[in-house]
């Protein structure tokens, strides 16, 4: 099974986001006063190998594990969408105190009241494609 | 080794950790790191949605759901053998906000006020779950990611887009956790 891999890296990601208390409402609302450098230095510090592991992966050219060109594009840059949309996101992230991957995470820690959360996620996203050909990007 | 890990984890651990799933995803699989998308592949595949955003080939996209629920897994073995839901280390300063907020319980990641399932019909935990759920999917569809998409992934892409979009999530962080979040908790 080809998917079986990243189903292995979930779990890894799933356990770092909890122990690393990435997770944690306190941890994010904390962040959003300013009152510990913790959520700060993880993301910093992600950010930084993230940053060397591209500029590896292109200046040795290096390939996937398949033998692929790895591709590096970007994500489109849309000035309104990604500022609104991150906006609105961030509203979000403060009231609920998750962004989407410790949403999961949680669940799997046993929160079930995070179904709720996750349930209008769901609807936010089908209120969002069937809005998108009338929202400016 | 074990206790080692039941410890929670520093920022300079669980940071370069977490970054270290960027360089894995391109390596193993040539994908990009991010969560959000996995929300649009589950209503493609769950439901019968009429609208262009949600007519393609999800399956091709499967990765993203297999990473997720390996996430869910994940969590469960934090829980289970590395004391995963014990008190998160936040500073002194937080503690006693979260206490003017009405808050008590500090003994595990989240606060059972708003997430024990007794309180969930709580008129404030309605809008700060269901409220906040909404805007969280809207938002980072619109916005075209999340903070493992943008902040991690994007910015490591070095994408203008995305450091747009992670200014944004700091944006409405700031101003609903400094202004709705307290008054919010404060309806009885």
């Amino acid at each position: 099974m080809k998917n079986i891999k990243f189903f292995i890296i979930g779990i890894f990601f799933g356990i770092v986001l909890i122990k690393s208390e990435v997770a944690s409402w306190f941890r994010i609302q904390e962040m959003f006063h300013f009152q510990s450098f913790h959520m700060y230095g993880i993301l910093g510090s992600a950010i930084a190998v993230g940053v060397i592991s591209v500029l590896l992966v292109r200046t040795l050219r290096v390939k996937s594990f398949g033998g692929e060109k790895i591709d590096l594009t970007p994500k489109p840059f849309n000035k309104v969408g990604n500022l609104s949309g991150g906006i609105i996101f961030g509203l979000g992230w403060a009231l609920t105190g998750a962004c989407p991957g410790p949403l999961y995470a949680l669940f799997g820690a046993g929160y079930v009241s995070i179904l709720l959360v996750m349930v209008s996620a769901l609807a936010g996203v089908i209120a969002y494609g069937y809005l998108r050909p009338k929202l400016p990007h | 080794m074990i206790e080692w890990l039941q410890n929670p984890w520093p920022w300079y651990i669980g940071g370069p950790l977490l970054g270290l799933i960027v360089p894995l995803l391109l390596f193993i699989g040539n994908k990009h790191f991010g969560v959000s998308t996995s929300f649009q592949h589950i209503c493609a595949a769950a439901l019968p949605l009429k609208a262009e955003y949600f007519r393609y080939d999800w399956k091709k996209q499967a990765w993203s759901l297999f990473m997720m629920a390996g996430v869910v897994v994940g969590a469960l073995i934090a829980m289970l053998f590395l004391d995963g839901d014990s008190m998160p280390e936040i500073s002194t300063k937080a503690k006693s906000m979260f206490i003017q907020w009405g808050l008590t319980d500090f003994s595990r990641l989240q606060p059972p006020e708003i997430f024990a399932i007794k309180n969930l019909l709580s008129g404030s935990n309605i809008i700060l779950l269901i409220g906040g759920g909404f805007l969280v999917g809207f938002g980072t569809r619109y916005g075209n990611g999340c903070t493992s998409g943008h902040a991690v992934m994007g910015l490591s892409l070095l994408n203008l887009g995305s450091l747009v979009a992670t200014i944004g999530f700091f944006a409405g962080g700031l101003l609903f956790s400094n202004f709705l979040v307290p008054a919010i908790l404060s309806i009885k």
